[in-house]
């Protein structure tokens, strides 16, 4: 343990302490059961929704699954609501997201010139909706009355900026230099050409992390579906999963009282959270990097 | 905003503003009228004014809206209300038991996430910081962000699974010789549920700022600290956590004042007339006064008294650590 000092590490001390290494070890037991505590609950999952109704009442399953049967998850895939919310998620996602980098983009690229007149009022506007909103319920009058019920708008508008991202990137756009802007001026690109072909292929990194910080957003977002979408064809795939856990009982139950299951109701939930987190958990390993990159970036600016 | 005094000017034709930068740098900070800088940085104004439509919109609009709080207000009828009624409201819910119960409820369930959930992350990431093994400490970091990419929806889908009578936090009881409870049908353990939650969830992301930080102490802070002999624990006393004190202040100040709307959405998923003694708070107790009763008015005027108290807090914390530790957002 004491060879290996790099120079990334900081030398505290000639040799570890009796008491250090009692503490090392200590340390490696507590962030094992973290690693378990935080892994548990997905392997328990997995394992009850292969598993047979019966096993699950009975509280027999825990890690591994009891009477594996893949039959719940032919069942929750049959049915074709299931997939219509899928796909609503996909589109919401990627539409929120495009509509969210385009604004997110102008507003931080003007908010990023320091010499411009009225700068601090635009910075100050934005801001000021991070520690003060309107509240829920003139949002929800708001969002009626201009008749964006049921409308995909509804979804993909009112949380078209995040302050946050929106500072991170301001933060990435200040630290360009200068003179590069300066020369494309200078040769007669506007300010819009500046942006398009100068400023956005430097920030290609800023920008992924944003798209991911908010597509993941929206993909996991179902409040606003829930307040605002009345049409079970309209709804994302949370509000699917939202409707099943509380018993408001979906197009599933419906499929499964025809296929005379009724009372699988605790391996078809297992099921349905498996088939949501499998995207998230497919893509957590290569997007993980980006969203850590992205926090620092916001912390730089503090 | 800026879009009327553009309209002269169409953008591909040769326009005014590269010749001016020029002189513009050279002078330096010349103080410019609002009519120069329209001209002179006309396209960079109207890229914001998308942006600013969406502010004006969904951020301010709403905001204005909530005049709805001080006038009589009919579904269907005028979006901004029939006519004045003054505090009318206001004297509703401040008579109102159910509010002063959830008002308790919210205080409660907020400094508990506060207190668990703020602390917690920095132990975390203290012994993080201890582990030598690079990839051991980075595989405990992978898994413990894993919890922060899920959908609220999915957490508490997950939450009614293992909790349920049958599920795995019921076997463990069994094992050690209790009784299985139907832990989300019980006002007493709704607390303990939903701060365990919140602490599965948030304690792993919430590292990340804190391990950023400590790269940024100076090393030669430790080498000092220890030819004055100091051990390592108080190393990590006396040089760490002083040298984390300005992240810490922040992340402090930005929890207080998320504090009022304590886990709105995941409550909301969670909770059932069961365990309403413990679990509904202000913002649950205003969404089922407004959008399942249509009690807007009521539930306006309850939401602006929530958002001004968050403000508030915001805004005193902010001033306490500029006043006592020199920390602050701005």
């Amino acid at each position: 343990m004491t060879v290996g000092t790099r120079n990334r590490q900081r030398p505290r001390g000639p040799r570890p302490t009796r008491g250090y290494r009692i503490f090392q070890a200590v340390n490696g037991v507590i962030l094992t059961v973290v690693v378990i505590v935080t892994l548990y609950p997905f392997v328990n999952i997995v394992a009850r929704s292969l598993s047979e109704e019966h096993y699950i009442v009975a509280g027999q399953v825990s890690l591994i699954p009891r009477g594996f049967n893949l039959e719940t998850y032919r069942l929750v895939l049959s049915d074709s609501i299931f997939w219509t919310n899928y796909r609503n998620t996909v589109v919401y996602t990627v539409v929120a997201t495009l509509i969210s980098i385009v604004l997110t983009t102008c507003y931080a690229y003007v908010l990023s010139k320091k010499q411009l007149k009225g700068r601090t009022a635009l910075v100050g506007i934005a801001v000021f909706t991070m520690f003060f909103s309107g509240g829920l319920i003139p949002n929800y009058v708001l969002i009626t009355s201009l008749g964006l019920r049921n409308s995909i708008l509804a979804i993909v508008l009112p949380n078209a900026i995040n302050v946050f991202n929106l500072l991170v990137m301001k933060a990435f756009f200040e630290s360009l230099p200068v003179e590069l802007e300066e020369a494309a001026a200078v040769d007669g690109l506007s300010t819009y050409g500046i942006l398009l072909r100068i400023v956005m292929p430097l920030s290609k990194a800023v920008i992924a992390t944003m798209v991911l910080f908010y597509a993941v957003s929206f993909w996991n977002s179902w409040f606003a579906a829930f307040l605002y979408l009345d049409r079970a064809d309209l709804f994302p795939v949370t509000i699917y999963l939202r409707n099943l856990i509380a018993g408001a009982t979906g197009a599933t139950s419906a499929g499964a009282a025809a296929d005379g299951l009724t009372q699988a109701a605790a391996s078809i939930q297992s099921v349905t959270i498996v088939l949501t987190v499998i995207p998230i958990l497919l893509v957590y390993p290569f997007i993980q990097r980006y969203f850590v990159s992205g926090v620092m970036l916001g912390a730089v600016k503090g | 905003m800026g879009r009327s005094s553009t309209v002269d000017a169409p953008s591909g034709t040769p326009n005014p503003p590269p010749p001016r930068i020029e002189p513009a740098l050279s002078t330096g900070r010349r103080r410019r009228t609002w009519r120069q800088s329209l001209r002179r940085d006309w396209q960079l104004y109207s890229l914001a004014v998308l942006p600013l439509l969406f502010f004006a919109v969904f951020r301010y609009l709403p905001m204005i809206g909530n005049v709805i709080a001080f006038r009589r207000f009919e579904p269907g009828g005028n979006v901004l209300g029939e006519h004045w009624v003054g505090l009318h409201y206001v004297r509703m819910f401040l008579s109102d038991p159910t509010f002063w119960q959830v008002f308790a409820n919210t205080l409660i369930l907020g400094t508990l996430t506060l207190v668990v959930c703020f602390p917690l992350p920095i132990v975390l990431a203290l012994l993080l910081n201890e582990v030598r093994a690079r990839r051991l400490k980075r595989f405990v970091q992978s898994v413990s962000y894993l919890p922060h990419f899920l959908s609220v929806v999915i957490v508490a889908a997950m939450l009614m699974q293992l909790l349920s009578v049958d599920g795995a936090v019921n076997q463990l009881v069994r094992v050690f010789g209790g009784e299985a409870t139907a832990f989300l049908q019980e006002p007493g353990w709704f607390r303990t549920v939903y701060v365990s939650s919140e602490m599965w969830q948030t304690v792993g992301w919430g590292t990340i700022l804190y391990l950023a930080a400590f790269t940024t102490i100076d090393q030669d802070l430790y080498e000092a600290a220890r030819i004055d002999g100091a051990s390592r624990w108080r190393q990590t006393w006396h040089v760490t956590l002083p040298g984390i004190r300005p992240t810490m202040v922040t992340l402090l100040i930005l929890n207080i004042g998320t504090f009022m709307a304590v886990g709105f959405e995941k409550i909301l998923l969670l909770y059932n007339p069961l365990t309403y003694p413990t679990a509904d708070v202000i913002s649950t107790y205003l969404y089922r006064m407004g959008v399942e009763s249509s009690s807007f008015s009521y539930a306006a005027a309850i939401g602006l008294f929530e958002a001004l108290i968050g403000l508030t807090l915001v805004l005193t914390a902010n001033q306490i650590s500029r006043r006592t530790v020199g920390t602050s957002l701005w």
